[in-house]
């Protein structure tokens, strides 16, 4: 049903042995980065911005449904987490927690709004959906408007850890995305995902079947939502901020760019996408306005010559399912 | 009645905007039987079909599977009462592999489809019986072969291996031999036969020499409505079924 993924290769034992030893070879080089002198508050946004994307395409890459809204979970968990840190003052890993569960509540609802709904009709109303939200959260007094929730205390995870290092800050939003990564791909690989995955093949099938289709699709949305305000919150600490940029349809561009230039339907491709469009965003700030355009070229070189993206091209050339 | 019958209609009607693709059509399914439904292109024959699975809604109508009335209810709650249908245009799973296709029908009934927390490793205690039921079509050396680098005629079969697993009382095969060659029609008509003495079917089918070979009875549609009904014998002497389909009644 879906052009963009029909290149999925089945999952065998070897395919899932090369994952694996590319999963810890991506673990090792991420741990290592702090002794690199590379600049670390970088590496930790973009390491939101990856876990972001695998929970998006955890909804489009395994069940075939284009979120055009998933800013929405990004910035509704950052906003719950500021707002539990800074006014009630919580500890980090309370604060964390309210925003997943704010995400993870907002995607039931969304979800059962919007998964009775297929294709172009799904996108719009999770556009519209987080359009409604973007607004509410414009007027709502919490979120301080435009000029957001600012200046938010990093404190001590669990006690012992102090977020304020920026090391130990690292290792621990390291962990929440090593974390949320093997979720996703664990779920992938799990009987759930094997019915999402025939879904996103053959709906009509899985009906036919005796699946009901709707149940699997709200479960992955709920999922996808609630992971990818799980890098909401983990963004919070690391930015010590939460800003109307998080909700804005922009960032729901941005995220399916990511997904697509690193390789929509792959396991590592949206993490490789995440780190490009991250790097180029800091690199080439000295173009000002500019960098708005070359994403645009880069997206559209990107659909036009390497459909399956970095890693989808990559994975494509070897046979081997990345 | 209802035991001798396992499928029902009773003014079965589909209206698309004032066009009648199905009218008034009584069909009674015997159980245990191969039952062809036949008829011209546009006689509603697949129109009939989605209706029967709930694909598509009745404008009015029954439906009675098993004596139950089954008209308003949703296409998978009907596939889980053991009515389970196949499509006109080959229906697998095609980045699957044949095993993962016929495991995706198994693993429904076993209640852990949900869990997304446990590897799919759990899903190998069905490769047994997935092994029998491809083995059952003739698949068996393509248990890991993706279904979408199969050749169409294992294609057909692997659905009917997926739709197998299912255990269905009762099959539903929309054109089984469609874009098929001679060799994958024998295969095919010799493997429903053999699947017919447990299960009922009701086919559609345009292959006149399957239908007189395979089916028990045939239901002949022409315009959305029955036109005939009985065994093939009776329906060649029948001047309206010739008529209907040499396009006599245009001339």
């Amino acid at each position: 049903m879906s052009a963009l993924t029909d290149d999925t290769l089945p999952v065998t034992p070897r395919a899932m042995r090369d994952e694996m030893i590319v999963f810890a070879a991506m673990a090792v080089l991420l741990g290592l980065v702090p002794l690199t002198g590379i600049y670390p508050f970088f590496v930790m946004q973009a390491l939101c911005f990856a876990l972001l994307a695998c929970a998006f395409n955890l909804l489009i890459g395994y069940g075939g449904l284009l979120s055009f809204g998933h800013a929405m979970f990004l910035g509704t968990a950052g906003y719950c987490s500021a707002h539990a840190l800074k006014v009630w003052g919580v500890t980090p890993e309370v604060g964390i927690l309210v925003g997943v569960a704010g995400a993870a509540a907002l995607s039931v609802v969304t979800g059962f709004i919007s998964i009775r709904r297929q294709g172009i009709y799904f996108s719009m109303i999770t556009l519209a959906l987080s359009q409604l939200l973007f607004f509410i959260y414009l007027q709502a007094p919490f979120t301080h408007g435009e000029d957001g929730i600012q200046g938010i205390p990093q404190g001590h995870l669990f006690g012992i850890f102090n977020l304020a290092k920026p090391t130990v800050l690292y290792y621990v939003v390291l962990a929440g995305f090593l974390g949320g990564f093997l979720l996703i791909y664990r779920t992938i690989n799990s009987p759930f995902g094997e019915v999402l995955k025939s879904i996103r093949e053959n709906e009509q099938r899985a009906i036919s079947l005796g699946y009901k289709t709707d149940q699997y699709k709200l479960l992955a949305f709920i999922l996808s939502g609630t992971l990818a305000g799980f890098a909401g919150s983990l963004k919070v600490f690391v930015a010590q901020n939460a800003s109307l940029t998080d909700v804005h349809w922009t960032m729901s561009g941005e995220i399916v760019l990511m997904t697509l230039v690193g390789g929509l339907g792959t396991i590592f491709g949206p993490v490789v996408g995440a780190f490009v469009i991250i790097a180029m965003q800091q690199y080439l700030a000295g173009f000002g306005q500019w960098v708005t355009v070359i994403q645009g070229v880069i997206f559209v070189a990107c659909v036009l010559t390497f459909r399956r993206g970095i890693i989808g091209e990559i994975a494509h050339f070897f046979r081997r399912s990345l | 009645m209802a035991d001798e019958f396992i499928l029902e209609t009773h003014g079965l009607t589909k209206e698309f905007a004032g066009f009648f693709a199905v009218r008034d059509v009584a069909l009674k399914v015997r159980r245990g039987s191969i039952h062809a439904l036949i008829g011209p292109n546009g006689a509603g024959k697949t129109t009939c079909f989605n209706l029967l699975t709930k694909f598509l809604r009745p404008s009015a109508g029954q439906i009675l599977y098993k004596g139950q009335d089954i008209t308003a209810m949703a296409p998978a709650d009907v596939a889980r009462l053991g009515l389970v249908r196949s499509f006109q245009i080959s229906a697998v799973f095609p980045h699957l592999t044949a095993l993962e296709n016929v495991r995706v029908a198994l693993q429904r009934q076993h209640g852990s489809s949900f869990d997304f927390w446990r590897s799919k490793s759990v899903l190998d205690r069905f490769n047994g019986r997935a092994i029998e039921l491809l083995n059952d079509v003739g698949l068996s050396e393509f248990a890991n072969t993706p279904a979408v680098e199969m050749p169409y005629g294992r294609k057909r079969a692997l659905e009917i291996a997926t739709t197998l697993a299912l255990d269905p009382e009762m099959m539903l095969l929309d054109e089984p031999m469609a874009g098929m060659g001679h060799e994958d029609i024998d295969k095919i008509a010799a493997l429903i036969k053999r699947i017919s003495a447990k299960h009922t079917i009701l086919m559609v089918e345009h292959n006149l020499s399957v239908v007189a070979n395979l089916s028990d009875i045939i239901t002949v549609l022409t315009r959305g409505q029955v036109l005939a009904q009985g065994n093939y014998a009776e329906l060649s002497k029948d001047e309206r079924v010739k008529e209907a389909y040499l396009g006599a009644g245009h001339a």
